[in-house]
Order: structure tokens, then sequence, then C-alpha cells
């Protein structure tokens, strides 16, 4: 059917196609596109700055994303100098005047990350290709928030971290171009800790439920260290599976182990299921070693308590904030009040502390270009490494540049005994101090990782 | 040519055709336009167009061919990107190693989930492998966390002993011979950008192969036989003739495609987690094929381009661009149009995709290809009775 005719002609042809086939892809390297920008990715031109809220729309977060968002959306209305101006009253830094960021309007794109590292990177990765995303921002969980900050550094964009909890992303998968604002679990433990000891007692014997995927591992481990530094013993921790919702078979041995303390190192759906079943076994009315039986949730939501309902009533654990602090604790905790005031003004109800983080990583972000003076994701890094800033609703905090977190007081709560509303449901019992809570940058708990160099891209 | 007929090396050219000119086709407007939320021409979203091309295609050389439905092919993509990961890990950034052993582990690994699973048929065939699938999902997300990094997944560090590569220490990025994956050349053309992306034009050359070899064995005797146990694989049995092999095979064939697949992913975004073998990731290859035509060529191929546009692109509208797109419209009208449209959107991406699912298998039960087929007789027909009519008078 085809005939193969070697001819001069047709030799020197496909050579010369072929050839250029070849070279082709040597243009493709970077030298070439850095020419129409200014030495970093995506950098803003006209009279506009695009930022990425990539939070979880769909999937078990769902809830905590739609917060997020919402706090997102209030804080680019803020920037640009509508609304109430909101925190950016009380912040300490003045660098924000509310005619968006270094004179650049403030626009924003939204993204999907169904909880799924793949779709979370695919979503970051559109924004930054196809909308020229300067920052990526958002997330409700850990294993999202590390795979998205690993692609921000190698794309050369910031990453504000948003609701993880587990110490790995500011331990061992620590990013020089990701900062993360809300607390860890090694914070948990040394925050809740000292309460629990004040409550309960320092001989108590735990026993530890475990969520078996890396949040849970080093949640358990934090909690653990701190209690046993204190003079608990931990008598048995087990994992349970984290697709598991009927715990029955992990709560029935805890009443004959020998403890008295049930740690439940599980969160959202996994922990109003756990909880739920440790209440109807009746382990709050029973006793053991002549003490109460207690349960302690590590990592606290309002919307978890929502779901739990009226298992939670009295039940430990710790956040990040709470949109009561301020009235109730005092002006330490400034920012509160203004925030919560906006936030209810605008959606009616007050904000979930997955919204706080999220509006106040923006707010930073956009000081630290004010600062910086430039969008150039090296010169934002350094304007926040080491920063120390008041007045959005933490208290004194800081943002420390060996490891890109920050530090700052951890709310321990109990769930509330006689709750007026839905979002009454959790009581503030006490205030760690920041000074307990820190640790050094080459913690055991945070060891194995290394920033690295700031990468700013093309 | 090539050892193909016309009819099929012409097909070769279509999708050659298309797939060396997608930054074109996917950017057809430009860049300020309102409609520029439309374009699908940057890197992230043309390589996995590619990439979940290759994983149907696979899947279809199964599915389509024999009518073994699979409910666990995700694994095999998972195993492929985390035997990819670990050998640039180990041994270089180079994206070579990485995808042949992607598909050899995952070659592998099928060998031994279809030697158990075929030993059944029909649903139990099925939910043999989705078994399989959860398996891997549960092992790799929390008992194997050592090798595979858990919920967190794996990346490359600084830190990995990379024993190929001269400058172990540094983050390497991947990249073939040192031509680096990510990186693209941008072309302004009036107000249209278009980009060529490096890691893109790899995995479109990696689809061009496995194109052709899936229709070499669509057109091959081993081809034929696959098709006579999708129509009656009792009577092969009965003439005496064992299809064990021959299933087992395609079986195989198919999980080193989503092993090719599953390396390919790696090497354009090098990391990995374990949510890339959940049953849904599985489930979305079957929709996939489904949706652009089981059995055929170039059906799974659509059908995977359809399925990601709609996940990257219709996720991405959100309420503030509807409001901007109606802002003419009186503000009731505006309104009453926006939250008609706005279940549809978004989030509801899942929705709108799942209508467009059941029209398809309502109206179109051969795929989005007898669709084509449809379009293209109904011209056919036209031509036709128009020279009919010509001729009419005459009689």
């Amino acid at each position: 059917m085809s005939k193969s005719n070697f001819t001069r002609r047709g030799m020197l042809k496909t050579g010369a196609a072929t050839g250029a086939g070849l070279a082709m892809p040597t243009i493709f390297t970077g030298a070439v596109w850095s020419d129409g920008h200014t030495g970093f990715t995506n950098a803003p031109q006209g009279d506009t700055v695009t930022l990425g809220f990539n939070v979880p729309q769909s999937g078990p977060y769902a809830d905590e994303g739609a917060d997020q968002l919402r706090a997102y959306e209030l804080a680019v209305e803020h920037l640009n100098g509508g609304g109430d101006g909101g925190m950016m009253s009380t912040f300490s830094s003045k660098a924000l005047d509310g005619t968006g960021i270094l004179g650049k309007k403030v626009e924003y794109v939204t993204g999907d990350t169904q909880t799924k590292s793949d779709a979370a990177r695919g979503s970051a990765r559109s924004m930054i290709e196809k909308d020229g995303a300067i920052m990526i921002t958002g997330g409700s969980s850990s294993g999202v928030a590390v795979a998205v900050q690993a692609l921000c550094q190698e794309a050369g964009v910031i990453f504000m971290a948003g609701l993880t909890h587990a110490n790995d992303t500011t331990g061992k998968d620590k990013k020089a171009n990701g900062f993360r604002h809300f607390f860890n679990s090694y914070m948990s433990g040394a925050a809740l800790a000292p309460v629990l000891g004040k409550q309960y007692g320092m001989d108590r014997k735990a026993y530890h439920l475990t969520a078996d995927y890396n949040w849970g591992y080093t949640t358990e481990q934090a909690v653990r260290e701190s209690t046993e530094a204190m003079g608990w013993e931990t008598v048995n921790s087990v994992l349970t599976p984290l697709t598991q919702t009927d715990f029955s078979s992990y709560i029935a041995p805890v009443l004959n182990s020998g403890a008295d303390v049930l740690v439940l190192n599980h969160y959202g759906g996994n922990m109003v299921n756990s909880l739920t079943n440790a209440v109807q076994f009746g382990l709050r009315e029973a006793s053991a070693n002549g003490k109460n039986f207690e349960i302690v949730v590590p990592l606290y939501s309002e919307l978890m308590a929502r779901g739990a309902g009226a298992n939670i009533k009295g039940i430990f654990g710790s956040q990040n904030w709470d949109w009561k602090l301020e009235n109730q604790l005092g002006a330490r905790y400034t920012g509160t009040n203004a925030f919560v005031q906006s936030f209810g003004t605008k959606y009616g109800f007050p904000p979930s502390q997955a919204a706080h983080t999220g509006y106040v990583q923006a707010m930073l972000y956009a000081d630290a270009v004010s600062r910086a003076g430039s969008f150039n994701p090296c010169a934002v890094a350094e304007a926040l490494e080491d920063f120390e800033f008041d007045g959005l609703g933490n208290g004194p905090t800081l943002y420390r540049g060996a490891d890109h977190q920050c530090f700052k007081d951890v709310v321990v709560v109990k769930g509330a005994e006689n709750p007026e509303n839905e979002f009454d449901l959790v009581e503030i019992v006490e205030v760690t101090p920041a000074e307990q809570v820190t640790y050094a940058p080459d913690h055991p708990q945070f060891a194995g990782g290394s920033l690295g160099e700031c990468n700013p891209g093309a | 040519m090539l050892g193909l007929n016309s009819k099929d090396f012409r097909l070769l050219l279509i999708v050659l055709g298309l797939t060396m000119l997608a930054p074109f086709i996917l950017n057809p407007f430009p860049e300020s336009s309102e409609l520029a939320q439309f374009n699908a021409g940057y890197p992230d979203l043309m390589q996995r167009f590619v990439i979940f091309g290759i994983f149907a295609i696979g899947f279809n050389i199964l599915f389509g061919l024999t009518g073994y439905l699979s409910f666990g092919h995700a694994a095999f993509l998972g195993v492929g990107s985390y035997a990819a990961i670990w050998m640039m890990k180990l041994l270089t950034m180079n994206v070579i190693p990485a995808i042949i052993m992607a598909i050899v582990f995952a070659g592998l690994f099928a060998l031994l989930v279809g030697w158990i699973s075929l030993r059944r048929s029909g649903i139990y065939f099925s939910i043999l492998t989705l078994a399989f699938a959860q398996m891997s999902y549960a092992l790799a997300y929390s008992v194997l966390t050592p090798i595979t990094g858990g919920e967190t997944g794996l990346q490359a560090k600084t830190f990995d002993p990379r024993i190929l590569d001269g400058n172990a220490g540094e983050l390497g990025r991947a990249n073939l011979f040192g031509l680096e994956m990510s990186s693209s050349y941008e072309l302004n053309l009036g107000a249209w950008e278009f980009t060529f992306n490096t890691g893109y034009y790899v995995a479109a050359v990696v689809l061009l192969i496995g194109f052709y070899m899936s229709i070499r064995i669509f057109r091959s005797p081993f081809g034929m036989m696959l098709r006579a146990v999708k129509s009656n694989q009792q009577r092969m049995n009965y003439t005496g003739l064992n299809t064990r092999p021959y299933t087992l095979a395609a079986f195989v064939i198919s999980g080193m495609y989503a092993g090719l697949a599953g390396g390919l992913m790696v090497a354009m975004d090098t990391q990995v987690g374990p949510e890339r073998m959940f049953w849904t990731a599985s489930g979305e290859v079957v929709l996939m094929t489904i949706l652009g035509g089981a059995g055929t060529l170039i059906g799974p191929v659509l059908g995977a381009g359809l399925i990601k546009y709609m996940e990257n692109i219709i996720s991405k509208i959100n309420e503030s661009i509807l409001h901007q797109w109606f802002a003419f419209m009186p503000d009731g009208l505006e309104d009453l149009l926006i939250s008609l449209i706005y279940p549809f959107i978004g989030k509801g991406w899942h929705l709108t995709l799942g209508l467009v699912f059941m029209l398809v298998v309502i109206f179109l039960p051969g795929g989005l290809v007898q669709g084509g087929q449809k379009v293209a007789g109904l011209f056919r027909r036209k031509k036709a009775e128009k020279s009919a009519t010509a001729t009419k008078p005459a009689e």
C-alpha cells in the first residue's frame, strides 16, 4: 500500500524537519519568558492584583471552606476600602490604607480543593498559570496544605496556609514560600496539659484513640508528651481508620483498661461520631481508679461542636481563636470585636476560627507587601519573617522567621453547659500564654525539614 | 502507513493535529475578554487532558474490548505514581526512569490483581477490583505511611539521595535530559496569548504513542479475540479455548497504561497523595470512557477531556463572575437568572456533570462519538437528499 522511496531530496527534507523539531524545545526554557516580567512569577501588570482563594467547597470540610471564603471576600472588601474596614483599624501596622495593595485594586479567583491534594494542586496551578494569582491561600486539611505549599514553592508564589493543624506544615514539610498563622498540634498539647492537670489532677491515666493519618499521629504525640511530662501515664493508644463511623468496638475496651481519661485525637465527622459513641457507652458517668472518667478532644471547632450537640458539654479542647475572646478576656485580644462586627453585619452570624485565620492571613499578606513595597515573594517573605504584630484578635503575635509559624496565645475551651444559641456552644476556660506554647525551631516533633531558599519564580 | 489502514491513519493524524495545536485550540478567546474564563489552554489543564486521555485509552482496552468492568483502575494509577516519585527521589529527576518504573510496577501489580480477580466475571469481577483499589488506598493512607507518606503524600525534597544527579542537595525539578517540564514559552498574538509547555508536549507525544498502540491492539487478532470474549465468552470456552490468558493480558496492558498515566502525573507535578487511588478516581475513568464512547478509539480521550474541562473550568465560576456577566440586566431579572444558574456552577459542577452524563447515556448510548456520527450523518443525508431531489425531475 505504501511505497518507501529513499531519495536524496526526501532525506534532506525529513532531516531538516526532524532537526527543527528537536531544536524547538530549547526555546521553551525559562530564559525567554522572564523578559516581559519584573523578575518574579505573575508580577501584577496594570492596576489590579489577583489573589487565589483555594478552599474546600465540596467534601467533608465544605462548611469550613464556605466560612473561609466569606472571610476572604470580606478581607478583599476591606482592602479595597469598602465596608467598615474591620481589623484594619485595630491592626498594629498601619501600612494598609484601603486603596487596595500598593495602590492596586484587589481582585480574587476561587477554586475548590475538594479536600484532595491532587484537586487542590490542580486548582492552585490553574490560578497561577491561568489567572495570574500572586498569592494562594486557604485549605482545611494538612495534607492539602502541605501539597499546595510545595507547589507554591516550585512556582514562586507566596502560600498563606489556612486551617492546617498538623506539625508537619511548619515542621518537616516547611517551605520558604509558605506561612502559617493557625496553631499546631504541639501548641494544642502544650496549652491543654496545664489546664487538664489543674482540672483533673496530675496522676491520671490516659487512653488515646487516634485517627490513622499524619495529623492524628502528630496530635497524639504532642498531647502525650505534654501530659507525660506533667506526670500522667499513657495506658494505651489505638489507631482508628479515618473512614470509621462507628467507634463502639474501639470504645468498649477503654473502660476496663485501667485508664481514667480518654483522649480523642479525631477531627470533623470522626470526632463527632467517636464522642457520641463514648457518651452512649456511659463514659461520662463512669468512674475509674476512684476518679470521674473524663474525655478530652485536643482540637475543637464550632462546627464540630454543632455536630456533636449535647454530647460536647464540659469536654475540654483547644482553639486558635474564638469570637467571644475580647468580650470575655478584655482588650488584649483587640480586633476580635471589630472582625465579629463586620462579619456579622455582612453575613448575619459570628465567624468561625477558620474564617478568622483566613481573614488574618489575607491582611498579613497585604500588609507585608505594603511594607516591603513590592509583590516579589522574596521581599514579602522577608517582611513577614520575625514580624511582630498585634490587634488581629490573638493578642501580641510573632511570625517566626525560622519556620514561618505564628506564635500567640492558645485558647483552651470546653463545651458550654447551657448554650444560649447555636453560636455559643463553646465556652472559654483559659488562655495559655504564647511563652508556654513556644518551642525551639529544631524541636524533635518538628525535625527533618528545611525551609530552603525563597523562590521568586520566573 | 505505519501498518494502519487509511481510515485509522486519518484518525491518528487528527489526534496528532489536535494534540500539537492544543494551545491554540483551547485558547479561542482573547486574554482580556470576559469569555477568557472558558479558556483551557494553560499548562496544568492541557497536561491533565492528555494524561487522563492515556488513562482512559488504557481502560478502554479492557472495558471496551473485553467488557470486563474494572472499578479499581485508580489503584494502578497510584502504584505508578508512587513508583515514579521514588525513582525521582532515589535516582534522578529525569522523567525517563520514573515513567518506565511506573509502567513496570503498575504492570506487576495488575498481574497480581488480575490473576485473582479474573477468576470471576461480571459484577463479581467489578467488586473484586474495587476491593483491591480500596485496600491499596487504605494501605497508602495509613499502614504504609513510611513508604507512601500517608495523608500528606510524597514530594521531592532537597535532601533526597538522587544518586544519578550531580546536584543533589538542591531542590531538583522534573526534567527530560535537562529540559524542565515546567518551562513554557508564551506567544502573544494581538489580544491572544498562547502557552507552549514542555511537559505538555512530552505528555502529548506519549499520548500519541499510546494511541497508536491502542489502534494496533484494536485491529490485531488479539483484539479480535478480546471482542469475542465480550460477545460470548461461554461459547469460546465450549469450543475449547481458554480465554483467561487473553483477558489477563488485556488487564495487565490496561494496568500498564494506568501506570504510565500515573508516572506522567508525577513527571508534570512531583507529588503523590493517596486519594489518587480513592474509589471515586476509579469511577471517574469509567465515566470518561462511557461518556466518550466505550469500545471506540477516540471516545475515551474525548470523555476525559470533557470531564477535566468541567472539573477545572465550571468549578471556578463563582457568584461574583455571574454578577459581572448579567450586570446589564435589570436587578430583579439578574438575581433570578443567577439563582437559577448558581446551583450548576462552582461547587455544583458535579450536578452539571451528572446531568450531561444522564443525557448522554439516555440519548447517545454510544457516547460522544455516536453524537459526532449522528451530526455527520445529518449532513451527509441532507446532501444525499439534495442530490435526490435534484435528480427527481428527470424521472
